[in-house]
């Protein structure tokens, strides 16, 4: 069982209270009328699939019934942080592998 | 006052009204009193309930509630704001949604009173029909509370006046801890019966007693 962090309840609950809701921060093409074809397509369906770090939005089914982002480790299962919508995510794939990068930069 | 058309659920003439659990069948073995009992259930049924949405940042909002209620509004999960004396409790459910528990036939003056102090965003919701209060007391109403939820019932998690939403039983409920060793759940009534017989059959080990 994952031990969520819900920022709203501000406590750590039960994976059964949540439901997971897939990828997050998907931006609504702003004209969609304009919006290509392809654009509108790949806003509707195609979603990430990444092998590592992802970003999705859980919503707290049994709790607040709020909506909130997760970053998570597809491989690991290891939640690294939890924030409210319309925030983001301090933890990213670039944050990780910047420290790799800096240390390489120091070489 | 806002021109939302309200209705009083309480007819002037006097109706028989049923809790959900009137139709309840006790299958386990009770107790015939309190005393040496584990576990005492009690229903407090046919209480007024409203929910309450509003925004919490609004300072004219907080203040219209208070003066409603004469409670504070809870601002986080947790602690449930109430007087025990008038029966009222106001519980904080999610950032902008509150469940306020009124005595039996004083819902539709609550709500009166709610919408003579508020203005602008907000809603009032009368959910007295939807859920029914179930009370549990007795030593080992934190053991059967234990083995019937996931959530962490241990007074370091769980302070007396506490109140959550989380799942009961593989149902869900919201239950608050009133005393050391007296809960309040609050249960929907398309779920009271099953809950009910879960939460007997739950506590008969202790010795239960059912309180009418």
């Amino acid at each position: 069982m994952l031990h969520i962090y819900c920022p709203h309840c501000d406590e750590h609950r039960e994976e059964e209270e949540f439901r997971s809701k897939g990828e997050a921060h998907i931006a609504r093409p702003p004209e969609p009328e304009s919006a290509s074809d392809e654009d509108w397509g790949n806003y509707l369906f195609f979603r990430k699939n990444p092998r590592g770090l992802h970003h999705e939005q859980w919503f707290h089914a049994v709790g607040c019934r709020k909506f909130f982002n997760v970053t998570r480790d597809t491989v690991s299962y290891e939640i690294l942080e939890t924030y409210k919508p319309g925030q983001q995510p301090v933890v990213t794939a670039e944050s990780r592998n910047g420290s790799a990068s800096d240390k390489g930069a120091a070489k | 006052m806002s021109d939302v058309a309200t209705f009083n659920a309480h007819p002037a003439v006097a109706v028989q009204a049923e809790s959900p659990l009137a139709i309840s069948r006790i299958t386990v073995a009770t107790l015939t009193s309190a005393q040496g009992a584990g576990v005492c259930v009690r229903e407090h049924a046919l209480l007024g309930h409203l929910i309450l949405r509003g925004r919490a940042a609004d300072e004219g909002f907080r203040a219209g509630v208070e003066v409603a209620l004469g409670l504070p509004l809870p601002l986080k999960m947790g602690p449930v704001s109430r007087d025990a004396e008038r029966g009222v409790s106001v519980q904080w459910m999610s950032p902008d949604e509150w469940l306020i528990v009124v005595p039996q036939g004083e819902d539709y003056a609550t709500e009166a009173r709610l919408r003579e102090a508020l203005s602008g965003h907000y809603a009032v919701m009368q959910v007295s029909g939807a859920q029914t209060v179930l009370e549990l007391s007795g030593p080992s109403a934190l053991a059967v509370l234990m083995k019937s939820a996931g959530y962490d019932f241990h007074p370091r998690n769980f302070p007396v006046g506490k109140g959550v939403s989380t799942t009961l039983a593989k149902s869900t409920a919201v239950i608050r801890r009133v005393g050391e060793a007296q809960w309040e759940l609050i249960i929907r009534r398309s779920f009271a019966d099953y809950l009910y017989r879960w939460l007997l059959d739950a506590s008969e080990e202790y010795g239960v007693f059912v309180a009418r």
